[in-house]
């Protein structure tokens, strides 16, 4: 900046890393944590408590999650239950999203209410109704139901999202496209797509994560061992006189990884941008 | 190629009326421009021609087929549009065969007609890369570009050059007109500046409030403009109005000075408004009083704005007089240069 010593120049700088690097300390140190006590070996464990890493380094935690316990089982459950209510999401909510950008239409502002109405009540309120609702269709217990609710959960911020995404996507676009031979469907899937893909994929990633990382619902809803979502799972290593931190860091170690391949797959769809250049900017 | 024609259209934007009983014939080959103030409802008329609003009554007829209900894509239209609405995911290449491609065209004839337009328009250096990697008269060339490969019935243009700095849009002006030349497809052009209308049109069409004031060639409009509207709206610097009132076959100004009429049955003491074009106003020695004000030379001509009969009036000469602020001059002008209008209907009398 002009008018500012190399001095000032360099303390700011200074300044300014230091304080992004408190902050990702800050974000990143109880997942560091969590990896250290995944290897740290059984008997290492307390008296090395505080140190920064283990003198002696073990997978067997990770051995024994995936051999001895049913997480294999559990994690098969949240990625079903996670993937198909993100994907059931997106779709909704682009078409519902795109009926709220574009059309006039009578009721709308009133149908704008009641999804936003939906996202104020708090989830202990809602949630006897909907045990008692959820076991009268024989949904409790099973994935399905986790999916349904997960859905209807969600649906009404994606919706918002995906309608704030394409409310960026300039109208003329999909009209040159109706001029130039499309029906309005055909516009949406050639070219009002291609251009919200950033936003499905914001999308899908914030569902999939709400999803994947749900307990209070699955708690309520499943019992049976084979149903369970890996949330769940991890409280079975909470006994009644003792909690396997090793085994149970292990496994959330392992709950890590989806979501991060998952993020890391969809970060160039997450990059904004690729609509410039289709009008005046 | 095809004539347009618009019977009795109609449309409302729920309470308001946006278009009152709009009727046009549009010749095979024309180009018409549609101009009037924003909110006159030139766009929403062109608009309405590429089936992109609906109408709420009349008929619109493209060729010999009435497509008044008929989806855009079937019109066989294409449209420029004033964002260029280039498909920021597809480069120029396809973004001028998309249509083609929607077609199911033949490869071989997309990529002919892709060459052809993209030759014409000097875009052969341009057809691998993106929309965002271009200027905005590349990318207003591009939009030209994909509505002249289809080779459409009509050009619909909705205010293309807008965005454009003034000196690409004098240029590309041009090369609208000399496209419109060599193609002779039926164009519609719509634009809020009378420059643009005056130098492409072959017919002018202003418009004010949905209703359509005037309908002619450039030049008849601006020699004999229908109604004050029309006489205000077009030419730059505008016409000069006076209030006065008919004495003896001529024009007596509030201050009391008389300008001559062409000869007519004029009835003493009627109320009128005189409309005079700055380049038709010079300075004389008898006429009625002003005061300079300002003197801008533009270098082929010069700008005088003036103060005179509780007027603020503007004078263009083509010589350069050597004028200051302050100065008192006489003003006057020829009877046959003089545009006399009904003070209450507007409409011309002469």
């Amino acid at each position: 900046m002009p008018g500012q010593s190399l001095l000032q120049r360099i303390l700011g700088q200074t300044g300014l890393y230091a304080a992004i690097a408190c902050y990702v300390i800050f974000a990143l140190l109880p997942i560091y944590w969590t990896i250290k006590i995944s290897v740290t070996p059984q008997d290492l464990l307390y008296s090395e408590g505080i140190k920064l890493w283990p003198s002696r380094m073990t997978l067997a935690n990770y051995t024994s999650v995936l051999k001895a316990t049913d997480f294999p089982r559990y994690f098969l459950n949240s990625f079903l239950v996670s993937v198909t209510t993100a994907v059931i999401v997106t779709v909704v909510a682009s078409f519902a999203g795109y009926a709220l950008s574009r059309f006039r239409f009578r009721g709308k502002a009133l149908v704008s209410l009641v999804l936003l109405l939906t996202q104020t009540f708090p989830l202990v309120m809602v949630i006897p109704p909907i045990y008692r609702i959820m076991g009268q269709l024989g949904l409790t217990d099973n994935l399905y139901g986790l999916i349904i609710i997960y859905t209807a959960f969600n649906i009404a911020f994606a919706t918002f999202l995906m309608q704030s995404f394409l409310d960026g996507v300039p109208k003329d676009l999909e009209e040159a496209a109706m001029i130039d031979g499309c029906t309005r469907f055909e516009a949406l899937r050639r070219v009002i797509m291609p251009l919200t893909l950033p936003g499905m994929g914001a999308t899908v990633a914030f569902v999939f994560t709400a999803a994947w990382s749900e307990l209070l619902f699955a708690l309520m809803l499943i019992n049976s061992e084979s149903q369970k979502t890996f949330s769940v799972g991890l409280l079975t290593f909470v006994s009644k006189f003792a909690v396997d931190w090793g085994q149970m860091m292990a496994a959330s170690v392992m709950a890590l990884i989806p979501v991060c391949l998952f993020f890391m797959f969809l970060q160039r769809y997450l990059v904004t941008g690729l609509t410039a250049g289709a009008v005046k900017g | 190629m095809a004539s347009v024609s618009l019977r009795n259209v109609h449309k409302k934007f729920g309470p308001i009326t946006v278009l009152e009983s709009i009727d046009l014939d549009i010749a095979d080959g024309e180009f018409v421009v549609l101009v009037g103030p924003s909110g006159c409802g030139k766009s929403t008329l062109l608009r309405s021609i590429a089936g992109l609003e609906a109408i709420n009554g009349g008929e619109i007829q493209i060729g010999d087929r009435p497509v008044t209900h008929m989806a855009p894509k079937d019109r066989d239209i294409a449209m420029v549009f004033q964002s260029y609405a280039l498909y920021p995911h597809m480069d120029v290449r396809r973004n001028m065969a998309f249509s083609l491609n929607l077609r199911k065209s033949p490869a071989a004839l997309i990529g002919e007609r892709v060459a052809e337009a993209s030759a014409k328009l000097g875009l052969n250096a341009l057809l691998d890369r993106l929309p965002k990697q271009l200027s905005g008269g590349q990318r207003q060339r591009v939009a030209m570009g994909r509505a002249i490969v289809r080779n459409p019935k009509v050009f619909l243009f909705d205010e293309p050059l807008s965005n454009l700095d003034a000196k690409l849009r004098a240029t590309m002006r041009t090369e609208i007109k000399a496209l419109h030349q060599s193609l002779k497809t039926t164009a519609i052009y719509v634009t809020h500046d009378q420059v643009e209308a005056m130098t492409m049109a072959n017919r002018i069409v202003v418009m004010s409030d949905g209703v359509i004031q005037q309908v002619g060639p450039p030049l008849e409009l601006y020699d004999r403009p229908a109604n004050m509207f029309v006489a205000g709206f077009i030419g730059s610097p505008t016409m000069n109005f006076f209030d006065a009132v008919i004495v003896r076959g001529a024009a007596r100004l509030a201050d009391g000075s008389l300008l001559p009429l062409a000869p007519a049955a004029w009835k003493e003491g009627r109320e009128i408004v005189i409309g005079i074009r700055p380049e038709h106003l010079h300075f004389a020695d008898q006429g009625f009083p002003a005061t300079v004000t300002v003197v801008e030379p533009l270098g082929m001509s010069t700008q005088v704005t003036l103060d005179a009969v509780e007027e603020r009036v503007t004078l263009l000469a083509l010589e350069r007089p050597q004028l200051s602020p302050g100065d008192r001059k006489y003003l006057t002008a020829k009877a046959a240069d003089i545009h006399v209008f009904d003070r209450v209907s507007g409409l011309r009398l002469n």
